[in-house]
């Protein structure tokens, strides 16, 4: 697992090195993209693979990053506070859903129902925000025109320095290597060790003294920030947003992207994240086929037959084929062992 | 007096529509305790079921009542058979197929019909009360969401049927072991659900635009509806449409239909926090 994770963490140092150098301006935005959108991955992947929480509307805390750093920005005309405030004000919305569906203790499909009943209202109250009199600060919302010339990112405190898409392709690189490897490190202290244990099994973790609840609720607003800093990234990256942000078909797309990857791994989601995202660009240039047709049939195929994702189960068959040549040769006792728990 | 009357209407329609849209969702949820999220797309299926219908010359009646229920209920049979069978018993593996299945859906009617707007005429004139006009069609809508309510009622209450699928619902095991054909009340249970989103589909044509995506518009209130309902499908359905009927109303009145929805959503968080198990959690236990 370590060799994996130092494997990972030099090919992301690599590419964030090597492609600025190496790709044109045009392939540079579009890996910024996908970097962008392997943090929302993450997000999803963290409280949905480890939490167990199965948040079924994220886009809700994506569009609304996006639209706080949107409005933050055009008022303050500084980039800084607006990012903090795009990471927080999700991260309050999560805590405050978190507290009202954990506490109540209410069931896994009640909790994917009410999310996604967020999101869906959050994007139809965007939607109908059309015309002058729907305004925050100096911002118009704009109803389903979005919100467009949104300043980029600025080095901090320095209004007039903005980013360039160099700049802004490392700083989304950096970010998600950070947050791969940030959640890696948050998932293997204690904290982490019993979220996955409430995910397996809530009740005995109760039992042994630990609020399932609290954890819950600090996972899922962890979860809502990171989706925010995803959004942010994403109105400062194309200085647009529209209330397609919140919508049902970018919440499904999230979920699509773990449940080709693999919901239970981190680097699942974020490889399922630019295939995916691939893809969809890919049938945005031709007429023939709807994404939505395309998008929805990956879901039912990849539900149906490979409930588990891609990643799990090529290092499932990965490991086995191990196993069973180090049984040949090496270690029938250790091998025996393994079989039993199986 | 007569501004009384139409208002009073006015939130009596409100409630009605609610149940309407949230029946079929609630008896597939309370017989399987699934939610199926392509609940929505089976709505726009009928509404479309009905336009193509009065396009070709169908009387307008038969093809906002007959025809929808009929063509969304096979489409359920078939999906229960290919899809929602196989996930028996795994909750969320369902909702998530049913998911896919939506986007499906939404993405073939754009390819079919295109993304325009299109309309069923409305059958029924508008009937004057003073000084004021009440719609016609939402007296008849409130009228016939009353009659569906009810026949569902005696459908369950004293059919052959109704005995089956009321003793899977409280014990599937032991309905099973009795000799009773579960997955047989399962796949009868979903065609019923699907013909009645159908039926709320085709009824509502007429008053709200035809379009593939509209179905977003229908769920995030069947979904609120459901929810608070609790397990029950028919009192929960009842007394959760009737509260958030009134909460919606009142909102409406207030501001706009937007914030209505919001107030609606608030108003199931809060309720969710204080009955888990929805208003059939609390009140109304064992009832159908």
């Amino acid at each position: 697992m370590n060799l994996g994770l130092a494997c990972i963490g030099v090919i992301g140092v690599a590419l964030l090195v090597a492609l600025p150098a190496t790709l044109d301006l045009y392939e540079l935005l579009q890996i910024t993209l996908y970097a962008i959108l392997g943090i929302l991955a993450l997000s999803l992947a963290f409280i949905w693979g480890y939490g167990g929480i199965l948040c079924f509307g994220h886009s809700a805390f994506f569009g609304l990053g996006a639209y706080a750093y949107a409005v933050a920005v055009i008022n303050l005309g500084e980039s800084t506070l607006p990012l903090l405030i795009a990471i927080a004000l999700p991260a309050a919305l999560a805590a405050g859903l978190g507290y009202f569906m954990f506490y109540a203790r209410i069931s896994d499909v009640y909790v994917g129902v009410i999310t996604l009943t967020v999101a869906l209202i959050l994007y139809n109250c965007i939607n109908s925000t059309a015309g002058p009199e729907y305004h925050i600060g100096e911002a118009l919302l704009g109803g389903f025109n979005g919100i467009p010339n949104i300043p980029s990112l600025n080095i901090p405190f320095r209004p007039d320095a903005q980013l360039e898409p160099e700049a802004m392709f490392v700083l989304s690189m950096g970010l998600l290597l950070l947050t791969y490897f940030g959640l890696t490190a948050l998932l293997a202290t204690r904290f982490g060790r019993v979220l996955v244990a409430i995910r397996e099994n809530e009740q005995r973790v109760e039992f042994l003294g630990y609020d399932a609840r609290l954890h819950k609720l600090v996972a899922f607003a962890i979860g809502g920030g990171l989706a925010g800093l995803a959004g942010c990234l994403f109105a400062a990256w194309g200085n647009y947003v529209s209330p397609t942000a919140f919508s049902v078909v970018q919440s499904a797309q999230i979920i699509i992207w773990l449940m080709v990857g693999g919901a239970g791994t981190l680097i699942g989601p974020v490889i399922g994240c630019f295939a995916i995202s691939w893809l969809t660009l890919k049938i945005g240039t031709q007429q023939f086929v709807n994404a939505n047709v395309v998008l929805g049939a990956i879901l039912l195929v990849f539900v149906l037959l490979v409930p588990k994702g891609i990643v799990p189960l090529l290092s499932e068959r990965l490991g086995s084929w191990l196993l069973s040549h180090r049984r040949l040769t090496q270690l029938p006792r250790n091998a025996a062992t393994q079989e039993s728990k199986a | 007096m007569e501004y009384a009357i139409v208002v009073g209407v006015e939130f009596v329609y409100a409630i009605a529509t609610l149940a309407l849209i949230s029946l079929g969702l609630a008896i597939v949820f309370g017989m399987m305790r699934i939610i199926n999220l392509a609940h929505g797309e089976f709505m726009v299926m009928g509404s479309y079921a009905a336009t193509v219908a009065v396009h070709h010359g169908v009387n307008v009646w038969i093809s906002i009542l007959i025809v929808p229920p009929i063509v969304v209920g096979l489409i359920g049979m078939v999906v229960e058979r290919l899809l929602v069978r196989h996930l028996y018993g795994r909750m969320v593996e369902t909702m998530l197929a049913t998911w896919g299945l939506s986007l499906f859906v939404v993405g073939l009617l754009t390819t079919v019909f295109g993304d325009t707007t299109e309309g069923v005429p409305t059958p029924l004139r508008g009937i004057a009360v003073g000084a004021y006009q009440v719609s016609g069609y939402s007296l008849f809508v409130i009228g016939l969401t009353v009659v569906t309510m009810l026949g569902m009622y005696a459908l369950l209450r004293s059919t052959r049927f109704g005995l089956l699928a009321r003793g899977t619902m409280q014990n599937a095991d032991m309905a099973a072991a009795l000799g009773t054909d579960t997955s047989k009340v399962y796949a009868v249970t979903f065609t019923l659900g699907a013909a009645l989103a159908g039926f709320a589909g085709g009824v509502l044509a007429p008053v709200s635009g035809v379009f593939p995506s509209i179905g977003g518009s229908y769920i995030g209130r069947a979904f609120i509806t459901v929810i608070g309902g609790g397990a029950a499908p028919l009192f929960g359905t009842a007394s959760a449409s009737t509260l958030f009927g009134i909460i919606n109303q009142i909102a409406t009145f207030a501001s706009n239909p937007v914030y209505g929805e919001v107030a609606l959503l608030l108003a199931a968080i809060v309720l969710i926090r204080a009955m888990p198990q929805g208003i059939t959690g609390r009140f109304f236990r064992g009832r159908l």
